[in-house]
């Protein structure tokens, strides 16, 4: 059923479809709502699942890795700090190979203080031994979410999903919600996994010497989990005739430039890409869904032929740069061709990046021979 | 469940760190410094010292209570707690 609905309110119908077991939660600007909802859900029994209120995000991830251990089927919401404070956890939970699911509400790190969308949050966790992706519409966020369950599941790793605070999360559109049905058909109960069993008593995580083998069983499955993401995204597409790929491109074929970012600049850059094309420049976007794994080969396929790409990054590493960036740059390591990337920061703290500051973007690639320090956008005179 | 893991290849290896030995086999004894010393004579039995080891490391059999030193790590509650004075603590001579 087509509902209008804001992307926070895709998240919760969306839990709510994955028959979520346990919910644990605090809340945090932008992020309250998406377990307001759900804790309506349980409260009404549409949901039946045990929701947790906790006094921190640090004790909401503890909680749903407890109950994950368990074998339940978790959910958590947070943001920006209350990510931050469970950053200990998270190492945890991926640690334990636990399929927990996590949206992610964008949003800037304090300080200075600030409630808008900013990407550093999600991104300063990329060593955390999540998956994540980034999405750019209600309803991706809805779909991402049912299909985040399906991987995290096969993969034993905790998927989160990242939506921008405000542009995303409080913007109502239309979000075509599927049948209950087409979602069980996709997405069953939990598999059967190695649990916590009363009758085997059992200590998970206990201390190791190996160490660096149960590293590298997690490298291994991030590597597999790229393969996995692929053929979800394509099974997915047979049930509710959508998919997004690992990367989403737009005009890339025949692209001399390649705007690349993530999330919801990726709509503006291509109403900008379609007035370039109208001026006679080949101008392409690459928007980048799943930051880890990081989809290296299918990023060097789109960039290969471009001779620029022009990286925007809704987010910041101090002391070096954009945080896309950096990993683009990486991954082209391995081409052959000179493809020359150029760096902009805009939109940080969720300041608005116009269709004005991309124009002045694809301007500055094309004028300038060689890339040099990234470039800041929207900042005062 | 058990049986399908081993630590002999990575193949072998669970996907993370399960250990299906309970804290019984985790024998803490040695850790000790000082040993308590329980004096039946003095006892009466009110089981505090029991109550009151986090290490499970007091046992009760048929009412009477002894210190297990495969376990205790010489903690001290137990003598601190006992009413009647029935435990001492000695230095561990090893």
């Amino acid at each position: 059923m087509k509902r209008v609905i804001s992307a926070n309110q895709a998240v919760s119908y969306a839990v709510l479809a994955a028959k979520a077991q346990v919910i644990a939660a605090y809340p945090i600007t932008p992020q309250s709502s998406i377990v307001e909802m759900l804790s309506g859900f349980c409260a009404t029994g549409a949901l039946h699942a045990k929701f947790i209120n906790v006094e921190s995000e640090h004790s909401a991830m503890a909680a749903c890795m407890s109950a994950s251990v368990a074998g339940a089927r978790t959910f958590t919401a947070t943001s920006s700090q209350g990510l931050a404070l469970m950053h200990e956890v998270l190492h945890y939970a991926s640690g334990l190979r636990l399929p927990i699911v996590m949206a992610n509400v964008n949003r800037a790190l304090a300080s200075p203080f600030n409630l808008k969308a900013d990407l550093t949050d999600s991104l300063s966790q990329r060593d955390t031994g999540w998956l994540q992706f980034y999405c750019e519409s209600g309803q991706e966020v809805f779909d991402t979410i049912i299909q985040a369950y399906k991987i995290a599941e096969q993969i034993q790793l905790p998927v989160m999903v990242n939506l921008e605070g405000f542009i995303l999360s409080h913007t109502y559109e239309i979000v075509d919600i599927p049948e209950q049905s087409q979602v069980d058909l996709f997405l069953p109960s939990c598999p059967p996994r190695e649990c916590l069993d009363i009758d085997n008593p059992s200590m998970f995580g206990s201390t190791t010497d190996y160490y660096i083998n149960f590293r590298y069983k997690m490298h291994e499955d991030m590597e597999r989990a790229k393969g996995v993401c692929g053929e979800t995204d394509a099974e997915f597409k047979k049930i509710f005739g959508r998919d997004y790929g690992l990367v989403n491109t737009y005009l890339c074929e025949d692209a001399d430039l390649i705007l690349a970012t993530a999330g919801t600049i990726a709509g503006t850059c291509r109403v900008v890409a379609d007035r370039a094309r109208a001026r006679g420049l080949k101008v392409g976007v690459l928007r980048i869904r799943m930051a880890r794994p990081f989809p290296v080969k299918q990023i060097c396929e789109r960039l290969r032929t471009a001779k620029k790409v022009a990286v925007i990054d809704r987010d910041f590493s101090p002391g070096c740069g954009g945080i896309f960036a950096q990993e683009v740059k990486a991954a082209l390591q391995g081409l052959a061709s000179h493809v020359l990337v150029y760096e902009f920061i805009a939109g940080l703290g969720g300041k608005d990046v116009t269709d004005k500051d991309i124009e002045k973007i694809i301007e500055q690639t094309l004028n300038t021979p060689n890339p040099g320090d990234s470039t800041w956008i929207g900042l005062l005179k | 469940m058990k049986k399908k893991y081993s630590l002999k290849s990575l193949d072998t290896l669970p996907i993370t760190a399960i250990s299906f030995l309970t804290t019984e086999g985790n024998e803490t004894g040695e850790w000790r410094s000082q040993r308590p010393i329980l004096d039946p004579e003095k006892c009466n039995r009110c089981g505090l010292c029991w109550m009151y080891c986090p290490d499970n490391a007091v046992q009760e059999e048929g009412g009477l209570f002894h210190i297990s030193y495969t376990y205790c790590k010489g903690c001290g509650i137990c003598a601190k707690e006992c009413p009647k004075g029935a435990i001492v603590i000695e230095k561990e001579e090893r």
